[in-house]
């Protein structure tokens, strides 16, 4: 009994990390609940750590001698790697979410291929089941690692066009196939067939290499607009990478928790890939991103600017006023200048509500967390389906650096790229102001029969300097009123 | 008693499946406007992978093993770490209207509102 003991602690600890996993991701569907489920998942997370330490008493014979240093090696690769991520994670810019979110993804895919890996190098699997999994997990953990950090690199503005080549697709499969094929090879190999050109090790770096070229291959072609079925995409094939690498190793908490993630990446992959109306296939295999459009038909109207104190003296006197806040906001740093706005409009008692649409931004949501850090209380931020129907009702649609996400086109013109993906109905307000930098076209480069509408203005301007111009003039009212 | 783990083939795929399930249904609740702290701290979830790290790490006994292992270990600390540091700052900003209880914060600011028009008139 006594020499089970940890074994037993350390079945018992990633038990309940299992379970408060579950519970902490459970809290999180609710804004006030969702602080705590962090914290309780967090507890989960040390618990199993600490646990793990208990390996010590049931290492093999082999690793007897080593122990000391590999103990050294763990305290330090700890405190090293948690300590670096938590301080980036502590200061990272709420704009820089999701390239951080794919670094700190890509590392996850990373240790799980390094543990495949040590399994492989060390020819530790048990039949032919077993050693099948680790590949696998190998496989999608290396391509989750390289594929990430090329996402990070694209987001982060260190690569700043999507790079293709001629015959990319037929690049990619065969970089695939031959990853698979040398998978098949260490399958053979290690099962008792004779060594086949090349010493097991070496094909096992070969797999490796060939794994992470496809994850660059892979991510490299695809646009800045398609980022957040990206990222949902790597956060997905880690999870399922932890969790073959679980089942190597008998490790039920990382199975479930591996799994988990999988399905909750998968589902975030398919809303976002819904919400832009297209397949994820269709995302991952062409190159919508910013590719050459076909000529669409003349908008008929034209363009009718209107002064930024105008506007927002037009908001001070309306009754209900809904915002559509684009990524553009967040480039321009507007964000708390917007609720700075908001709060003097609520002020005169004009009702004030957020439309977000669910890729405003570079990842699910983030637009959402943008508006948090401004100080919006989240009971006035709504999400497209939400709020689409209040449009009709409202006096004015503030349309601030968003752009394809109100183009009525995705209603009607069957030729347009957009054509059938959900839109934010802003042109159904009464009056609709769009705050743009200039005439440019949105995104996806196509134009917005919006701006050209009987009942929309463009504003003209940084968002910044407009949002100021709007709070100085709703300001001056109040002070000659007094 | 015995406290080893064994799982193999159809116990090891009932646990994914129903973790899987497990996950879609949980996840399915969560209104869009958490998913980016969603996703970060799912991210944080399967930063449950050092424990795996750690596992090849105290195991190891060659150097080559050691330095894999080290890595793994790096890495997915980091994935931890990084994971929760950015859920707990994230889910800190969402704050609402006023001090409201959690079930009631949809109809918080409506009710404040219907209650200071009343008031007004």
């Amino acid at each position: 009994m006594l020499a089970n003991l940890p074994q037993l602690i350390i079945g018992l600890a990633d038990l309940a990390a299992a379970f408060l996993f579950l519970y902490g991701l459970q809290r999180m569907s609710s804004p006030a609940t969702a602080p705590s489920g962090i914290l309780v998942a967090g507890f989960g997370m040390v618990a199993a750590v600490l646990a793990s330490f208990l390996y010590v008493f049931s290492v093999s014979a082999a690793a007897q001698p080593h122990l000391g240093v590999n103990i050294g090696l763990a305290l330090i690769a700890l405190v090293i790697g948690g300590g670096l991520a938590w301080l980036s994670g502590k200061r990272v810019a709420m704009t820089a979410m999701p390239q951080m979110v794919a670094l700190y993804n890509g590392m996850g895919g990373g240790a799980a291929g390094a543990i495949a890996a040590v399994e492989l190098f060390g020819n530790k699997t048990q039949g032919a089941t077993q050693l099948l999994v680790t590949l696998l997990g190998a496989l999608i953990g290396a391509v989750s690692l390289s594929g990430s950090l090329i996402a990070w690199a694209k987001l982060d503005g260190v690569i700043k066009k999507p790079v293709r080549i001629k015959g990319q697709q037929a690049v990619n499969a065969v970089a695939m196939i031959a990853a698979l094929a040398v998978g098949g090879v260490i399958l053979f190999v290690t099962l008792g067939g004779a060594p086949l050109l090349l010493a097991t090790p070496t094909w096992i770096y070969v797999f490796f290499g060939l794994a992470l070229l496809f994850g660059v291959l892979m991510t490299l072609p695809i646009g800045g607009a398609d980022m957040p079925v990206v990222i949902s995409i790597y956060n997905a094939l880690t999870g399922l990478a932890v969790g073959l690498e679980g089942f190597v190793l008998q490790n039920p908490a990382l199975m479930i928790a591996g799994m988990v993630v999988g399905a909750a990446g998968l589902l975030l992959t398919l809303l976002m890939a819904k919400a832009m109306n297209r397949s994820v296939a269709n995302v991952v295999f062409t190159n919508f991103g910013d590719a050459p459009k076909q000529v669409q038909g003349a908008i008929k109207g034209s363009l009718r600017p209107v002064e930024a104190s105008d506007a927002g003296i037009a908001m001070r006197y309306a009754s209900k006023v809904i915002i559509v806040p684009g990524y553009g906001l967040a480039a321009a740093q507007a964000q708390q200048k917007l609720y700075e706005f908001v709060k003097l409009l609520q002020a005169a008692r004009v009702e004030v509500k957020f439309a977000v649409h669910p890729v405003a931004g570079r990842m699910p949501g983030q637009m959402d967390v943008l508006l948090a850090e401004a100080g919006v209380p989240y009971d006035l931020i709504f999400q497209l389906e939400d709020i689409n129907d209040d449009f009709a009702a409202a006096d004015v649609a503030l349309v601030i650096g968003a752009n394809d996400v109100v183009n009525p086109a995705a209603r009607t013109e069957k030729t347009s790229p957009i054509f059938g993906m959900p839109i934010l109905n802003a042109d159904k307000a009464k009056q609709v102001y769009v705050v743009k930098r200039g005439e440019g076209k949105g995104y996806a480069g196509i134009q917005n029969a919006l701006f050209y509408g009987d009942n929309c203005n463009m504003v003209y301007g940084d968002a910044q300097a407009v949002l100021v111009k709007m709070i100085e003039a709703v300001r001056g009212l109040g002070a000659a009123a007094a | 008693m015995d406290v080893s783990i064994t799982m193999t083939g159809f116990v090891a795929l009932y646990v994914f499946m129903l973790a899987a399930f497990a996950g879609w249904v949980i996840i399915g609740h969560v209104p869009a406007i958490l998913h980016t702290p969603l996703m970060s701290g799912s991210n944080f979830v399967h930063g449950i992978v050092v424990v795996g790290g750690l596992y090849a790490l105290l195991n190891a006994s060659t150097v080559q093993e050691q330095v894999i292992g080290f890595v793994a270990v790096l890495l997915g600390a980091g994935n931890a770490a990084g994971g929760f540091a950015v859920t707990q700052r994230m889910l800190a900003m969402f704050q609402t209207s006023e001090p409201a209880p959690a079930h009631a914060h949809s109809h918080a600011h409506t009710h404040a509102r219907v209650h200071h028009l009343k008031k007004k008139s």
